[in-house]
Order: C-alpha cells, then sequence, then structure tokens
C-alpha cells in the first residue's frame, strides 16, 4: 500500500520540483511507498481530503483546523523561521497612497489562499472595507494578481509574501506595497492523518534531523526551507483556535 | 497624567496613572495572547509586548485586566466573560490602558479553547480597528461609565 502526500497549491512554482526530491528523500528515509499528489486548486485538495485519499500533508493553516478537529490528522512539524505573512500592494502609478485611502467599491484581485485572503481582508477593516461593500475576483495565481493591478483592472491585490517576492523586478518596480502583515505566528504545518500514525515518531525524527547533513539540507534548499522544527499538537491547536479568532 | 483608582468587576481595586495620549495600532499586527481560565495571561506575542508597554515577564502570570483602561465600562468585562463562559466568540472594540499611561484601541475577538470537550483557557485576538466604530464607540462607552457610577 503506498501511502499519499499533498503539498498546500499556494506553495511557489519554482519549488515544485524541490516538493518531489523531498518525497524521494522520505521514502528512503522511512523505507515507505509514499505517492506525491499535488493539486491545482484548495477545492480540488479539500475534496480529496473529505474522501480520505491523503496520509501526510503540508497544509495551509486555514485547513489545519478542519483536518486536525475533523479528521484526526495530528502535528508533525513545521517549517522553520517561516511565518505566512500578507501583503497587500496596488499598481504603483495608483492615486491610493496607503489603506486609509481606500473607499467602499474599492475591487480586489486575489488567488483562492484562503489564509492570504483572510488576512488580506483584516488589513482592510480600517478602512471600513468588507467583502459587502467591496468586489472580488480570484485569479489563478499570483503573477496574474499582478497582471490586473497592472492593467487597471483591480485596485488591490493580496500577495502571500514570498509569492510577492518571486515576481520579477519589473514587475515588482511597477507595484507598490501598501501593507505587509507582521502576524508571525500563522504558518504551514505538516499533518499526519491515522494511516501513518504508527510511523509518527520516526517521522519526526528524520525531520528534524534533516537539516543536520549535507543531503537533507540539499533537498530543503530545494524546497526553499532552512530546516523543521518540532510542532506539538498543542502548538497546532493553538494556531487553530488563532484561526478561529480571525475566521468572519 | 492623572492618578485614578480602577474598580474591577470582583470589587478588587488597582491604582494607575493615566494620560490622554493615544498610540496608533501598529500597521499589519495581531496583538496575541492566551489565558487560563481565570483571566491570568499565560502567552503573549512580541505585539502584545509592545504595545503595551510591559515586558513579557511582567506580563505572564498577570490578570488580562492589567490592561483595563478607566474609560472601559464594567459591562463591556462582563458582557466578554459572559459569552465566554457561554463557549462563545465574543468581539468588541476596547481601549486598552499601556504600562506608561497611554492608551490604544483595538479590535478584539475572544474564545474559549477546548480540549476534549473542556474549556481550557482563553485566546486573545486584538487588532487595528475601524476609526469611524472607534469613534462611535467613545460617546457610547462613556454613557455607560456614567450609568455605572450612578448606579455605585
Amino acid at each position: 500500500m503506498s501511502y499519499v502526500m499533498t503539498v498546500s497549491p499556494d506553495f511557489p512554482p519554482n519549488y515544485l520540483a524541490g516538493w518531489y526530491i523531498f518525497n524521494t528523500w522520505l521514502q528512503r528515509q522511512l523505507d515507505l511507498p509514499i505517492h506525491l499528489e499535488l493539486y491545482d486548486s484548495f477545492a480540488a485538495q479539500r475534496e480529496a481530503i473529505a474522501n480520505d485519499e491523503i496520509d501526510l500533508i503540508y497544509a495551509n493553516p486555514y485547513d489545519a483546523s478542519m483536518l486536525v478537529r475533523e479528521k484526526e490528522f495530528s502535528a508533525i512539524a513545521a517549517p522553520h523561521n517561516r511565518a505566512d505573512e500578507a501583503i497587500i500592494a496596488t499598481a504603483s502609478g495608483s492615486e491610493i497612497q496607503e489603506i486609509a485611502d481606500l473607499q467602499e467599491g474599492t475591487r480586489i484581485v486575489h488567488t483562492d489562499d484562503p489564509d492570504v485572503n483572510m488576512i488580506g481582508m483584516i488589513m482592510l477593516e480600517p478602512a471600513d472595507l468588507n467583502t459587502s461593500n467591496t468586489s472580488d475576483e480570484t485569479v489563478d495565481s499570483y503573477p496574474l494578481v499582478a497582471k490586473k493591478l497592472l492593467q487597471g483592472e483591480a485596485d488591490v491585490g493580496f500577495f502571500l509574501d514570498e509569492a510577492y517576492e518571486t515576481l520579477s523586478c519589473l514587475t515588482k518596480d511597477r507595484l507598490r506595497v501598501l501593507i505587509r502583515s507582521e502576524i508571525f505566528v500563522i504558518k504551514h504545518v505538516l499533518l499526519a492523518g491515522s494511516k501513518l500514525q504508527e510511523h509518527k515518531s520516526r517521522l519526526e525524527q528524520v525531520l528534524l534531523e534533516m537539516a543536520d547533513n549535507n543531503k537533507g539540507r540539499g533537498v530543503l534548499e530545494s524546497m526553499g526551507f532552512q530546516g523543521w522544527e518540532k510542532q506539538t499538537q498543542e502548538d497546532t491547536e493553538f494556531m487553530i483556535d488563532l484561526m478561529d479568532t480571525l475566521v468572519v | 497624567m492623572k492618578e485614578i483608582t480602577l474598580t474591577y468587576y470582583d470589587g478588587s481595586h488597582r491604582q494607575v496613572v493615566i494620560e490622554d495620549i493615544e498610540v496608533p495600532y501598529p500597521e499589519g499586527r495581531l496583538i496575541v495572547s492566551r489565558t487560563d481560565r481565570k483571566g491570568i495571561i499565560t502567552h503573549c506575542n512580541q505585539s502584545f509586548v509592545d504595545m503595551s508597554g510591559y515586558s513579557e515577564q511582567e506580563l505572564i502570570g498577570q490578570p488580562h485586566s492589567i490592561l483595563r483602561h478607566p474609560d472601559m465600562p464594567r459591562a463591556a468585562f462582563k458582557d466578554l466573560w459572559d459569552t465566554l463562559e457561554q463557549g462563545k466568540r465574543w468581539q468588541g472594540y476596547v481601549k486598552n490602558l499601556r504600562k506608561d499611561g497611554k492608551y490604544y484601541w483595538v479590535y478584539a475577538t475572544a474564545i474559549p479553547n477546548i480540549r476534549n470537550g473542556k474549556t481550557v483557557g482563553y485566546t486573545s485576538v486584538r487588532r487595528k480597528p475601524s476609526r469611524k466604530n472607534v469613534e462611535a464607540c467613545i460617546p457610547l462607552y462613556a454613557e455607560m461609565l456614567q450609568k455605572e457610577r450612578v448606579a455605585v
């Protein structure tokens, strides 16, 4: 029997190969067959989770609540020194200089990344903006968010900060960051489902020791990580509580 | 600067110094804290430390009411605790007192932390409030406070 691992669809595309390398490395370390299944959208991934097709997931914090509390996944590890932060940006030529300049009817463009969208809307609250007095458009990728801004088809765009940083210099020069979140405690986590529970302690061990050798460090680098840090179940429960306070 | 005696919901008192200067809520930040079931702070993040003016060591082990500003009506906190004890989420606008006597407004959300069906504590997250809603709260809280003073 092969286990199935998946990754939150919001990882930067330039790390796609890195996740395949990680999967190969992990199978060798655990001596277990693991198939990496990637999904184009959060909706498609959630359907697979609902159908109990997933055993190991690098999960968006927004989905962690459902995975832990409804599907009995448990926390394994989180990438070291890597929190999810969001950016709200506008076209550099826009008259909008700060969040307070935004008015009712503001046009928002975003991806389907749930935690970024949640943080983005929270950062618009001080301007009295919410889903009822703004319009929004969902696009497939962060470069498309930037394109919509540059074409004047939206007033502000929501970005995952690391995705924003991977935009080309030419694109970033034509955008302006209005606000960047500094939350620090919302992050992606690696969660294991019930079928992997008997291998959980070994899984934790190999991940926590991954940065200790050249091979492991090379794999981490290909994923854009510095290393993994232990994520206790209570750490994850705390983050879920925190997300619960933020979800409208 | 003036010195005031605060009377808490449980009847206890505390002397505080207040100064009528607002410290703006920092952009993009969330203030996060956790308490035990009695409201004693067990965890706080750097934004909490920065905005409160206390060190983390000074905050851990203290009641969350260390931030209570005398302009806040007691009824607001009674509503908070009544709501949480029912296992529900509470949200509201709160004027908080800093260690240096200045104040800052937040939009606060608090929820019970439920583990194995039991409430083990509370998580509170504060974010930058809408100025319009803060302005609406100022006369409302002043009126509530006045009624509480008359009742005493």
